[in-house]
This record gives C-alpha cells, structure tokens and sequence, in this order.
C-alpha cells in the first residue's frame, strides 16, 4: 500500500521558498489571526476546544493536553505560569528545531492563544541552551510580536495582557523534564522533584500552578483554535488526533522530518517510501520508534494480538513494517511513539555498541539525584563501555538485564525509564548479540560500520 | 469494639496492623509506630523531604471502592474490603497517610526494591569499613546486613573522588563514601541558615563540596556528622579516636544555656569521647551546638581541683568556721545557676541554718535564635523554682574590652549579681562567703573585697576564689553526677552519671548535706531518692515530681508563679518568651 | 568583574524577567559567559551577590550545566555531536578529523590556542547528521571532508587575525 501524502500542518511554511521567520511573512500568511479572534471567545471555550480535540502533548509521554490544562489549579488565587517546553533534547528528535528557527510567530500565537485560554499573566519559553541562534530568533519575534501588540500589554487591544520571555538552558537533557525544567528556570540544578506533592498543576515554577507544553503541542492547539476541537479529530485516528511530526534519522536514504496525519502511516511506508528504504547495499536491522528512550524494534519480529477497531476487537498480526505510528499501536506492541524521533540501524551496527552509545548519554545526562538512576545509568555504561574497549564476558547480558531492571518504576521522575529501556529492550531483542559479543568483536567489523561509542 | 478514631486521626493498615495516626504523618513515622521499620537515608525527621535515595520504597494501595455507589468493595474469599495496589512502589518518606492507605513493607516488591537500591548505593561506596569511623553506626552497613543482597556483582572501576577534604574546624569529609542523600546540605539550608554546602558535577559525579573559600564552620556543623547516614562527614576531633561500639551511652544535658539540649555521654573506662544530641521534640529536635559537645574536655582537665585532706576534716573545720560567725548575716551564700536543683535545695538548706543571705551569680550573653540562648546558666529557674532566690540575679556589667566601639564583636559573656553582697563586704557586714561552683572576681568582686572574707569554696576546677578560699571542697562535673535542671521552658530534665569523678572529688550533695548538718546539727540527706521525698514536699511546682519518674524528656512544671519576671532570653528553638527579651545595653 | 557595560545593562534588564532574582541565575551565567568567554573564579560570588544568594547556590548551578565552562578554551568552540544518530554516520570519525586537523585532544585547547574540540551529546539535528557547532553555528552533515574543509576555514580566518 502507498504511503499517504504528508499533511503539513505545524510544518506548512517550513522549507517554504520565500519563507522568512519575520513577523510581516507571518502576518502576510494570516499570522494571528486566530489569537485576534481567540481573545475575544471566553476562555473556557478554548478550553473546552482543545478538551474535545483529543491532542495528546507532543513531548514524549503523549498526555492530553486538555486534561493537562484541567488539572491547573484555579482557585488558589496565585498566578498561573505557562512554560513552553522547548528543551527539544530527546535524540532523534529534531522538529522543534525548525519550527523556533523557521516560524517562531506560530509558536508565539499558540503560547498566547493557550495563554489567554488558561488566564496566564506571565510565559517562558526554555528553550536548550545548544539553540544559541533559536534564542535570538524567538527574543526578535517576541519583540516584533509585542510592537504590534500580540505580546504584552493589552494583546490585540483587549484588557488581557501577557508577557513571554526566553529562557536557555545550558546543555542539560533533564531539563525536559517538566518539573526539573521548573527547578532550572528557577536557577537551580534541574533535580525532578517528588510528585506528589509538586504536580506543576498546582505547585510549579515559584510553588503556582504552572503549564508545561511543547513547542509542537502549542502549536496544534493554535490549529484548534482556528478550526474547532471537531475538526481536528478528523485529522488522523481516534485517541490520535491531528498530525504527528516524524523526525527520521540513521541509516535511511532520507532523513528528515515528515509530517503526517496520525496514525495514518505504518513504519514500512514511513521508512521504505518517504525515507527511501536502507542504504545502497545495506538491510534495516533496528529501530527506535519515539526518542532513544524508547524500545527498540528487531526487524523480523511479529507483534500478534487484537487491538480495537471501531467497537470490534480484531487480531493483529505486524512486523515491524506493518505497524502504525501512533502512539497506542507502538504501545501496544510494547514501545512508545514518544517525542516522534525515528532512529534507524542497518545491518552494519552491532547491538553492543549502539547501546553502549545510548548508555553513555543517559548517564551523562541522570542528574543524579536519586540512586536507582544515578547509579544504574552509569554502572550500565560501565559494562556496556567494557565490553566494547575492554574485556566482554558471556554473563555481562544477564546483569545488564538484571541491572536495567532495577531502576525504572523506582526512581523520582521518568527518566528511569528511560534509561533503563534501552539496556532492557536490546537485551530481549537482541540477546543473542550479546552473548555472542565476545566472539563477535575479535572478527572484522562490516564495511561501512562506524565507531559508536 | 473499636472505638472510632478522634477527628484528627486517620487509620491505616501497615503489614497487616491497623493504627490509627495523626494526619500529616508519613508512612515511615506511622510504620514506626508499629514497630515496623522502613529502612531510609534521606529522609529525616526534621528536614525538608527531598525522597532522592529511594530506600524506602513501599508498596501501597486503598481500598477499592464501587464507582456508583461509593461503598467499598468487599473481597469475596477473604471477607474484608478489596485493596488496590499500586503496581509500583512509592516511596514511605514523601506518602502522608489516608484513610484506608495499606502499606506493605515486606513485599516481593518492596524486598526487590530495597535489594536494588542497596546495591546500587554500594557499587562506588569505598569497602573501607575497617578502617571507617562510621562503622558500627553507619546506616549503609547496617541496612546492606538487614535488606541487601550479600554479594557484588560491580566489576567496573568505582568512582574517585575527593578524600579526606576538611569542611570546616570541627568536619571532615569523605566524598568517595559519601551516598548523596543531601542531609547535611539541607540542615545547613534549613536548620543552621549557613547556606555553604552543596553538590558540585552531576549525576554519579556529583560531589558534596563546601563553597571554596569557604568553611563549615557554624556553631552547628558537627550535626552534619550526626545526621550523615554513613562514614562521609566525620567528626575531626572523634575521627580514629575510639570505635562506638565500645562507648557506653549515658543521658545528658547540655549546661551552656537554658535551652537545655537533650545529649548522650559517649564513655568508655571513666573517660568521655562525645556528646552528642539526644531527640527532644520539644527542646532541641535532634540538634545540639557545636560549642556544647566541647565540654567534656574540661573534665580531665589539669586543673581539676583535688583534695588534700579529708571530707570531714575540712567539713569540721567549715563548721569552727561558721561558729565563729554565727551573727545573722555575716555569712553569705553564693549559689549557682549551674547546680542541679537538688544542689540548689540544699544550697537554700545550708543558707538557712547558716541564717546566711542568698545570691546567685548571673550569665549573660547573646542569643543565636536555636539552641543558645542568652541566659548561660542552665538552671536560674531552678534556684527560683527551690526557692534559692526569689528575685533574678542582676545582669553584670559589660567585660571592659567589650566596651571598645566594635560593635559587631560577639557580645561576651556578662557574668554579674553580686553587688548586693560586695557592698555587704565593704560595709563590714559579711566576714565568710560559702560559694558553690562561683568565681567571685569573676563574678564582680574586687580582690580587695575578696582580701576581707573567708571563702569557702565548693567546685571542680581552680580558680581566683579556690585560690583564696579557706577551705576548699573539690565537687563533680556534670557529667559524673546524677541530678536535675529546669531549663527555660520550665521543664524539669535530668542527666545521669557517665564516669567517675576524679580521686578526692566529693558529689556536691554530700559536701552540702554534711556542711547543713553541720550547721544545724541535724541530718541532712544526700541521695536523689530521699532528697527528693523532702523537694516533693517542700517545693509547690515539684509537689507531684519523683525523680525516679521522670521521664527522659523531662517535663513541665508550673510556671505561673514567675511569669512577671524579667527573664533575659529571647526566641530560640520551641521558646518563645512571654514578653519582649532584656535587652542589653553596651 | 570585570564586564562590559553592555553586558552590565542585559544582566540588569534581565533580572527584571523574573519575579523571583534567582530565575536569572542561568541568564546571568550565559551573558558573563559570552562576555569573559569563560565563568572566572569570582563570578559565584559576583552573581550570588547580585540575585542575594549564596555563592554554592550558583557553583551548584555551574557545574551542573555543561554549557558553563570555569577554565578559558579556544578561540573557537568546537563541539562535535556524540550521541546516536550522529554516530551512526560518522560523529567519531567527525570528531577525530578535527582533532588530527588541529593537533589536539577532546576536552584541551588547540596548540596555539585557536579551538578547543568538545564531544557534546545529541544537538537536535539528527536528520542531517553529523552534526557539529562551531561557536553558535550549527554545521550539518559533517563528514570527515567537510571536517577539513571547515577546519582549513578555521585556520584561514586565524590568519587572517
């Protein structure tokens, strides 16, 4: 079956010929409009739009992002904050990117428009500290916004003003993490804190209740906005609404990000059609459906089960091609469609290695502050980097499992999961490479295989 | 039948065991109650909950309840409400109780946890125990025997780090055992307001660091070593001293101030090693200056006064003494707000059969808000509570070198409150001075007033008075006697004897007692049980107090008798004054 | 401290974002940063004084980022993306072509001082990978040519100096 034609709705104007990030492109192109129309409809409307349409946060853990909103507590009396969540960090994701560099005004009306909705007085945006040029982008587009009366005092002439200003990180993973985000915009290490007590929703950034969205979530909503919570559970599938963003990189002819109605592609048609299949010579052996955190896939494997279709429950039987991407089949078949970064690995890379790569970032990047992770994270590198420039032992894949197994579901925050993952799902899908590893790293590698860690 | 629980109580079952708590407590404390231990290391009564070592996973679950109606669901087998658990483990230190919460602490789940977490805290920690200081005490050791794996399957390199790092005057650190449980960062933070701990680096890396430039050197570090729950921060002067295991533990007061702190004696064959804070929610919470764990030292110090001849050689003489001088007033007694209260009520008996005036030396200095308060007599309330005095003891005049214009010197130590008794001298009027444990110059007197009385001198190290005093009877240190004190709550709190007294020292009680009846010729008595028959009938506040009885967080008396007083300490840690503190003037 | 008045001005005006002073302790951090080109010795007690906090509050918050830097680099920062999806096409080879180009070793300033070469993890650009920061340009698909291609425009620009 052919892959459908993208629907680019986040990403019209990206790559656009003539296409410029300035304030009159985006006013020439119907640019806030929608906040123009947005801030004279009560508030609760909006909310109820977005309630109704169904949008899951594009971060990584997919929440529904009108029960995120639901959840604000609105009767301490405190101000409400919302954070724009553009610490893009996760790897293999890369969509962010473009829409801060490339049409930072969509961002802007999308934060304001879910700023007037949820009667927000003050926004950040923390955007990573890599992102240097993506700052200065947004800080110009803000103060063009706020010249012309989109940002700041008296937005669009109403009595409603808010103010959005630009935070940086400054190279820290964890910071993604929302209330860790919080803790470093409050100029601190960005340690997670325990929930419960400190749900954003009601303890966040300064102990108020606070929003915490993604760039690409900020903008669907602005598309809600404009067209109605209905219209935008046309688009894609049930409980997967709107388009999602794929951020495709690895071993494919065409890396890239490609945005498509959710749950309307499966991996083989994402990978084989739109990315262009393998390279020249090469087979797809792996790959990371949402963010190196997510569990791998084996090519060759089979996912059998029944899923609901409609009101009917009916069998499923996929490889790894035949899966949809969205969030609840990559569930289902026991890994997540997370961030939407699409990491590929052909028939060059070893098993060992590619994790050993993946473990070294996740223990430079654990904060440190609760044991199972701080110490899994690193002892996990720790094997994975023996076995690669040290001595490899047959029972090195037993206690990586073994270790793996003791962080996630342990830890403050959910990078516990994702540290732990990776090292576990390898294990399952790729044991025998571990094993075999020994073996493995005193013959030849494959021609085109790189060093990985 | 059960009666219902009180409002502000919420019942819970932990392993089986239903107790009703109150609400706001944790898992952990609740389990506690039922004797059920949650191993922990972050956590801590007193601080900040921050959950980071995850030791105290649990596993935990409510009672299910049917959506419609509300009724709880009732297991069919077993009869009784159906739980929901939590299919992952929550940690006891961050979960309050609610009503109907289950806690299973004993749990496949809950074991494999711990197990994980254990090792995990294990695998960079130096297998230094032998030569550890924290050994023996350490919660690592004793948690890794209790809920641990047993063996290591950690083949890689441990983490290196800094060894041996002096924080401070009084703490050394050792990053490598250290398991970033971030207690000390918080007490400093919350607790000592010395905001000079941190970590440094991250992840696996982080290190705890003092600001560079910087010292650990608050009035309170040494808490940091007591609330590290392994060999990390130790206490330089202990450090490779003696191992705990040895020490035996006797119950204590701190005597600096009247605050009070509740301490613990660490001895071994008569010689004291530390103090260090004992757990009084209503006085110190677990804390204690650094400046009070020092006093021990004094103890075996060279100049501890020692007899020469015998007790009741120099007690016959004191009776020639004070026959001669039998006229109302021309003795005069100089009590101590540092006696015990039983001291004190035979201080009050000796000055009666002496028909003698009463004072008593004062203590005054600056309060630090926490545990030291701006009276250093640990026991003026007592002297006022027996009756030894019924009026406070002037507050003595500015040390000359304070007057100097810096103000922002510490405000030394105004020892005062005998000008009564040194215009009684010059006047001719008293010819002996009795003075219990009190310098007299030190306390105001000149040495030409000290010239014209004879002294006799009760106390444990010498001084200007021993020096000059007739008769001399060497007495015990704090920590080598039993007795009692009131702090400035007004709560009655005993110390107990740790080691002995030097050869030739003689309890106060005895010398008092003999020095009483030698002055009335009638029997006095001098052991707590007997004493305190005759404090209990004699002392209004003390009217229900049995010394046996008191428990060893002390308790209230009543203090609406001197409530007018002008009593000179201002707020410190669970006391506030009933009015505005004495303000001193330079 | 020595800093520019420019720079003194946006500490200023950036403080005013925050209701709380200690949110601009990460702003503060970059704009010294960008100024000194380095976080010197005194700029915890510099910032700490300036947001009324305490000096480990803000060595706590350098060390933690790995952005802040506490010792001088080279004239040109070098960093060079480790993580996946640039390793999967060629990150260490990327990284070992500009580290034979100038001479040097990751995480050391170049002889001479032109560039210090960092391995940094996942930038965010993994479809045109490798990819690589030089100061605060992103270069994409750096492969071992374009590393050298790069490197001798690097050099060229020093001689230029």
């Amino acid at each position: 079956m052919a892959a459908p034609a993208q629907r680019r709705i986040i990403f019209q104007h990206i790559d656009e010929p003539g296409y410029s990030n300035d304030l009159a492109c985006y006013v020439r192109n119907g640019g806030y409009e929608v906040l123009k129309k947005s801030v004279t409809r009560p508030p609760a409307e909006l909310i109820d739009e977005v309630k109704k349409s169904g949008l899951r946060g594009r971060g990584g853990a997919g929440f529904p992002c009108g029960v995120k909103w639901g959840l604000v507590d609105r009767k301490s009396g405190k101000p409400i904050y919302l954070i724009v969540n553009a610490d893009e960090s996760e790897p293999g994701t890369f969509k962010d990117r473009y829409i801060m560099h490339q049409d930072p005004h969509q961002l802007i009306e999308g934060t304001m428009i879910s700023c007037f909705a949820n009667n927000v007085k003050q926004a950040y945006i923390y955007i990573r500290g890599e992102m240097p040029h993506g700052a200065r982008i947004l800080e110009r587009a803000i103060a063009e916004a706020r010249a012309a009366g989109f940002v700041g005092k008296n937005i669009c002439g109403t009595t409603y003003s808010c103010d959005i200003f630009v935070h940086r990180g400054a190279g820290a993973y964890i910071c993604g993490e929302e209330t860790g985000l919080i803790e470093s915009l409050e100029g601190k290490r960005a340690n997670p804190r325990i929930k419960p007590p400190y749900f954003p929703a009601v303890l966040g950034l300064y102990q108020c209740p606070t929003i915490v969205n993604n760039v690409e979530t900020l903008c669907h909503v602005k598309y809600i906005a404009e067209h109605g919570g209905d219209a935008f559970t046309k688009i894609g599938t049930p409980n997967n609404t709107g388009t999602r963003i794929f951020c495709v990189s690895g071993h494919v002819q065409r890396p890239g990000y490609y945005e498509f109605e959710a749950g309307k592609i499966t991996m083989g048609q994402l990978l084989n059609e739109v990315c262009g299949g393998p390279l020249p010579g090469r087979t797809f052996k792996a790959v990371i459906p949402g963010g190196s955190s997510a569990k791998i896939l084996r090519f060759g494997e089979r996912f059998k089960g029944k899923r609901k279709v409609g009101a009917e429950m009916v069998d499923y039987d996929w490889g790894v091609d035949d899966v949809p991407m969205d969030f609840d089949s990559l569930g289902m078949i026991g890994t997540m469609g997370g961030s939407g970064g699409v990491i590929v690995m052909d028939d060059t890379v070893n098993m060992v290695e590619a994790l050993a790569n993946i473990n070294a970032f996740y223990s430079h990047e654990s904060c440190g502050q609760c044991t199972p992770c701080r110490e899994g994270s690193l002892w996990m590198k720790k094997i994975t980097t023996r076995m690669v420039h040290g001595q490899a032992r047959n029972e090195d894949a037993a206690l990586l499992k073994s270790v793996a197994d003791q962080i996630p579901g342990r830890t403050i925050c959910a990078f516990g999961e994702a540290c732990s993952w990776p090292t576990q799902s390898f294990i399952a899908k790729f044991g025998d490479e571990f094993k075999q590893y020994p073996e493995t790293k005193k013959a030849a590698k494959p021609v085109g295989a790189h060093e990985l860690v | 039948m059960i009666a219902p629980p009180k409002p502000d109580l919420v019942t819970v079952n932990i392993d089986g065991k239903e107790i009703a708590v109150p609400k706001g407590t944790n898992v952990i404390e609740a389990a506690r109650l039922v004797n059920v231990d949650v191993p922990h290391y972050c956590y801590h009564p007193k601080l900040t909950i921050v959950g980071n070592c995850r030791m105290c996973l649990i596993e935990m679950g409510m009672p299910a309840v049917d959506p419609a109606t509300k009724a709880p669901i009732i297991d069919p087998v077993t009869g009784k409400p159906k739980i929901n658990w939590i299919p992952r483990p929550q940690i006891g230190c961050g979960t309050n109780v609610s009503p109907g919460l289950h806690v299973k602490t004993t749990s496949p789940m809950v074991k494999d946890a711990r197990e994980g977490v254990m090792e995990f805290l294990l695998i960079n920690h130096p297998l230094d125990c032998p030569i550890c200081d924290q050994a023996g005490e350490c919660k690592l050791q004793e948690q890794s025997t209790g809920y641990g794996r047993g063996y290591s399957r950690f083949v890689e390199q441990k983490n290196v780090k800094p060894k041996r790092t002096q924080l401070g005057p009084r703490v050394t650190l050792d990053d490598e055992r250290c398991i970033l449980c971030s207690r000390c960062i918080r007490f400093s933070k919350e607790i000592a307001k010395d905001d000079v701990l941190g970590f440094v680096d991250r992840g696996s890396y982080s290190t705890l660091t003092c600001f560079p430039g910087k010292q650990l050197a608050n009035n309170y570090s040494l808490n940091t070593v007591d609330i590290c729950p392994v060999g990390a921060l130790t206490s330089t002067d202990f450090r490779f001293k003696m191992r705990v295991w040895f020490l035996k533990q006797t119950n204590s007061i701190d005597t600096e101030t009247s605050v009070g702190a509740n301490t613990v004696v660490w001895s071994r064959e008569g010689q004291i090693y530390r103090l260090t804070p004992r757990r009084n929610d209503d006085v110190n919470d677990t804390w204690m200056p650094d400046s009070g764990r020092e006093l021990f030292k004094s103890v075996m110090s060279a100049d501890r006064l020692a007899a020469t001849t015998h007790l009741d050689a120099r007690v016959a003489q004191a009776a020639e003494l004070f026959n001669l001088n039998a006229s109302a007033g021309s003795i005069a007694v100089v009590g101590s707000g540092r006696s015990s209260v039983e001291e004190q009520f035979l201080t009050k008996k000796l000055a009666a059969a002496l028909k003698a005036s009463t004072q008593l030396v004062s203590r005054v200095g600056q309060g630090d808000q926490l545990l030291i308060s701006a009276d250093r007599n640990p026991n003026v309330r007592g002297a006022l509570v027996t009756g030894l005095i019924s009026k406070l003891p002037k507050i003595g005049d500015a040390p000359a070198a304070s007057r100097s214009a810096n103000g922002d010197a510490a405000v030394p130590i105004r020892t005062g409150g005998l000008t009564d008794l040194a215009a009684s001298i010059d006047a001719g009027k008293v010819k002996v001075v009795v003075s219990i444990g009190e310098d007299l110059v030190a306390a105001g007197l000149t040495a030409a007033q000290l010239a014209k009385v004879s002294v006799v001198y009760l106390g444990t190290h010498a001084n200007t008075s021993s020096a000059a005093a007739k008769i001399v009877f060497p007495t015990l240190s704090v920590f080598e006697k039993n007795g009692t004190f009131v702090n400035q709550q007004f709560r009655l709190q005993k110390f107990a004897k740790a080691v002995p007294g030097p050869q030739g020292a003689t309890d106060d009680l005895i010398v008092l007692a003999k020095l009483t009846a030698a002055a009335s010729s009638a029997a006095m008595a001098s052991d707590l049980g007997s004493l305190w028959k005759l404090i209990s009938a004699e002392v209004p506040a003390f009217a229900t107090t049995s010394y046996a009885q008191l428990p060893e967080t002390g308790i209230l008396i009543d203090a609406t008798p001197f409530a007018a007083l002008p009593f000179v300490e201002g707020e410190t840690l669970h006391y506030k004054p009933a009015a505005p503190a004495v303000a001193l003037t330079p | 401290m020595n800093l520019k008045p420019a720079t003194l001005h946006s500490i200023d005006e950036v403080i005013t974002h925050y209701p709380v002073k200690r949110s601009a302790t990460l702003p503060l951090l970059h704009l010294i940063q960008e100024d000194v080109g380095y976080l010197p010795p005194e700029t915890c007690e510099w910032v700490a004084a300036k947001l009324e906090l305490q000096p480990i509050n803000v060595l706590e918050v350098i060390t933690f980022y790995p952005m802040f830097r506490q010792k001088p680099i080279g004239r040109r920062h070098i960093k060079v993306c480790r993580t996946l999806s640039c390793a999967l096409l060629g990150g260490y080879k990327t990284c070992e072509q500009f580290e034979k180009e100038f001479n040097t070793h990751r995480g050391e300033v170049s002889p001479g001082g032109e560039v210090t070469i960092d391995f940094v993890e996942c930038l965010a650009s993994c479809g045109t990978a490798p990819v690589v920061l030089i100061d605060d340009d992103l270069h994409e698909k750096v492969d071992c040519a374009k590393a050298k291609q790069l490197s001798d425009q690097i050099k060229a620009e020093a001689k230029k100096r």
